[in-house]
This record gives C-alpha cells, sequence and structure tokens, in this order.
C-alpha cells in the first residue's frame, strides 16, 4: 500500500495536470456539451428522496442536515470504479480520523434492483464502517440523482447488465450547501483539503 | 528494522514475481476478493516492453471466469463507463498498467468466488510476443495494488 502511495506521488504530477484539463473540460462541458446538465446540485435541503439504509433504516436528505455530508453514487456488482472509489473514501477517513465521525457519507445504488439493503451492508463491511448505503425503490433513486444532478444509465452487457454513473464524490457543508466535487481522476491529493473544507 | 527483515525473508506475494515473454515482462498481477461469483471479477496487471518494437494486449483467458475481456475505464463529463477495449498498446521502452480507474480486465462470469490469499492463473495474449501464463493473486476487496519490494516505477 505504502508503495502504491509513493507511485501514486510520483505520478502526481502529470495525473494532477491531467486531471485539472479533465475537470475543466467536465466543468465547460456541463454548461455547453449536456443541455439540463449545466447545473450544480442542489443544497440538501432542496432535494427529495426517501431511500433505506444498509441497516434498513429509512434516509431523507433531511436527516443530512447539520453535519457535512459525501456522497458518492456506485453499485456492488461493479468491479473496478466503486471498490476503487470507495477504497479511496476509506482511506480518507482513517486519515481524518475521529474528524470523520461527524460526517454523513454515503453511498447511492445506482442498482436498486440488485442492491438490496442486506448486500450493501455484505459489501459495505469491507470499507469504512462509517460508510452508510442507500438503496430503495427506482423512481426514489432517480429523485436522488436529479438532486445531485448526477446520471446513471442500464446498460445491457453479455446477457448480463452493467450501470454507467457519475463518478465523482459530492462534497456538502453542514448546512446542506454544496461545497464541491472530488472528481474521480483528480489528483487524489487533492481530496483531503477538499473534504477539511466541510469540516470547519 | 523488523519489518525490513520480514521484507527481506518472507517468501514473494504472487503478484510480486515477474513474468517475461519475448522483450516484455509481466509484474504485479493482482485481483480483488468478490463476494460469491455472481458479480465480475478484475483484473490488473503491468507489462513493460523493453525492446524496440511496440506490441499490444489483445486477449486474456483464465479458467477462474468464462467470460474474461479487457475493459477501458473511461470518465466523460463525470460519468463512468466501461468499454470493451480491443487492444492495449504496449510501446517499444514502455510500461502499461492494468490498474484501478483505467484498463484492467474484466473477469465475467467466475468459476469460483475470489478470497483474498488465492492465486489463479491468467493467459495474457500478445499481438507480437505472443502468450504468458502469469499467476494473479487475490488482494483484499479494499486493495488498491500489491506492496512489491522492486516496485520501484
Amino acid at each position: 500500500m505504502r508503495t502504491r502511495r509513493a507511485v501514486i506521488l510520483g505520478l502526481g504530477g502529470t495525473a494532477g495536470a491531467l486531471a485539472f484539463t479533465l475537470g475543466l473540460g467536465w466543468w465547460k462541458s456541463r454548461n455547453s456539451a449536456q443541455p439540463g446538465a449545466g447545473l450544480l446540485p442542489l443544497p440538501v435541503a432542496d432535494m427529495s428522496f426517501n431511500l433505506s439504509n444498509h441497516r434498513g433504516n429509512p434516509v431523507q436528505p433531511a436527516d443530512w442536515i447539520g453535519r457535512p455530508t459525501m456522497v458518492f453514487f456506485g453499485f456492488t456488482w461493479c468491479p473496478d470504479v466503486c471498490p476503487t472509489t470507495l477504497s479511496d473514501i476509506s482511506d480518507w477517513l482513517a486519515d481524518l480520523g475521529p474528524e470523520a465521525d461527524r460526517l454523513n457519507v454515503a453511498l447511492i445504488s445506482v442498482d436498486p434492483e440488485r442492491d438490496t439493503p442486506t448486500v450493501l451492508a455484505e459489501y459495505l463491511s469491507n470499507f469504512d464502517r462509517r460508510i452508510v448505503g442507500l438503496t430503495g425503490q427506482l423512481p426514489e433513486v432517480e429523485k436522488a440523482a436529479a438532486g445531485f444532478r448526477a446520471k446513471f444509465e442500464k446498460l445491457p452487457r453479455d446477457g448480463d447488465y452493467t450501470m454507467n454513473h457519475t463518478a465523482g464524490v459530492f462534497l456538502f457543508h453542514a448546512d446542506g450547501r454544496f461545497a464541491s466535487i472530488i472528481d474521480f481522476h483528480e489528483d487524489r491529493r487533492f481530496a483531503l483539503p477538499k473534504i477539511r473544507r466541510i469540516l470547519t | 528494522m523488523l519489518s525490513t527483515l520480514l521484507t527481506l525473508t518472507a517468501p514473494a506475494a504472487f503478484a510480486c514475481e515477474i513474468f517475461t515473454v519475448g522483450d516484455l515482462s509481466v509484474e504485479h498481477a493482482w485481483s480483488r476478493a468478490t463476494i460469491g461469483a455472481d458479480r465480475p471479477g478484475v483484473f490488473y496487471v503491468e507489462v513493460t516492453n523493453a525492446g524496440t518494437t511496440d506490441d499490444a494486449l489483445i486477449g486474456i483467458a483464465t479458467p477462474a471466469a468464462g467470460m474474461p475481456m479487457l475493459h477501458e475505464t473511461v470518465v466523460t463529463n463525470g460519468i463512468a463507463s466501461m468499454p470493451h477495449a480491443m487492444s492495449i498498446p504496449v510501446p517499444a521502452g514502455q510500461s502499461v498498467k492494468l490498474a484501478p480507474g483505467g484498463y484492467h480486465g474484466m473477469l465475467t462470469g467466475l468459476t469460483t468466488a475470489l478470497n483474498e490469499g488465492d492465486s489463479f492463473p491468467v493467459t495474457l495474449t500478445f499481438e507480437k510476443a505472443g502468450e504468458v501464463t502469469v499467476n494473479v493473486e487475490v488482494l483484499s476487496l479494499r486493495a488498491e495494488g500489491p506492496d512489491c519490494e522492486h516496485a520501484g516505477q
């Protein structure tokens, strides 16, 4: 793990520049290439959805108000992006230590068909225990995604299906205001400062 | 000091073995544990081309999965997708990584769940160098890569 970190840091210059360029491109294209998507995520207080967490308890956006919030969209059948992001999030939470206890940290499943609360619970037991899995009826997941201006799409693949989905990590202040996004290919060194900003 | 000794005396993990075929060396072959056999597994590896001729990884095969395929994670407008990669270039004098968030092998139709500590063979087919079979080490679902002493790339 330590070696990998060193490798990542070593690649930081190039990757950082690339991520920055990609990030810029993404922000620009939000306003031009994707009509209807050129909007920032709503404040948490203006979102509307009824989901269930991996312990089977109901969760609504209002439950998040009062604590800073970090949200990622994914699914447990995802082989690459989701375990990678959940590993990253677990590392960030470990680095932040007890301070991170003040965060709401949620994985919202874009594959509620397969990701029941039980399935999410088993999957998330492999990562930091502070990450809460959310799932529910598809229309409710769609309402959640709409609030974040996130997208997901089911794709048939080899007799099965996979999901395309927004891969960034969304950050919100304790009062629910949108703060920033940690882009999937962004230099990971920028992640902790972004998270610390919503903790202050 | 103790950790140094342990590193020196412990047998190298599977993922740290280096396999060669022609001018290519293949190392850091690893995978993540899966929950059950229904979910796809993943395959990561690093290929270094010490020769003067460009090559390409054009396929993978393994008894561990019915449908192993090369994929690439692509993020467009913030949205991640995983198109098939028909061929992954391994240019002369360069290293190419199949690593989290980029190129990877997707192991669909797992024969059995992949458990941490298991290993399984994967045969890589290169356009010019031909085939080489490597041992793939299964790390935890949370792993981000093997910890190899020689991994100073």
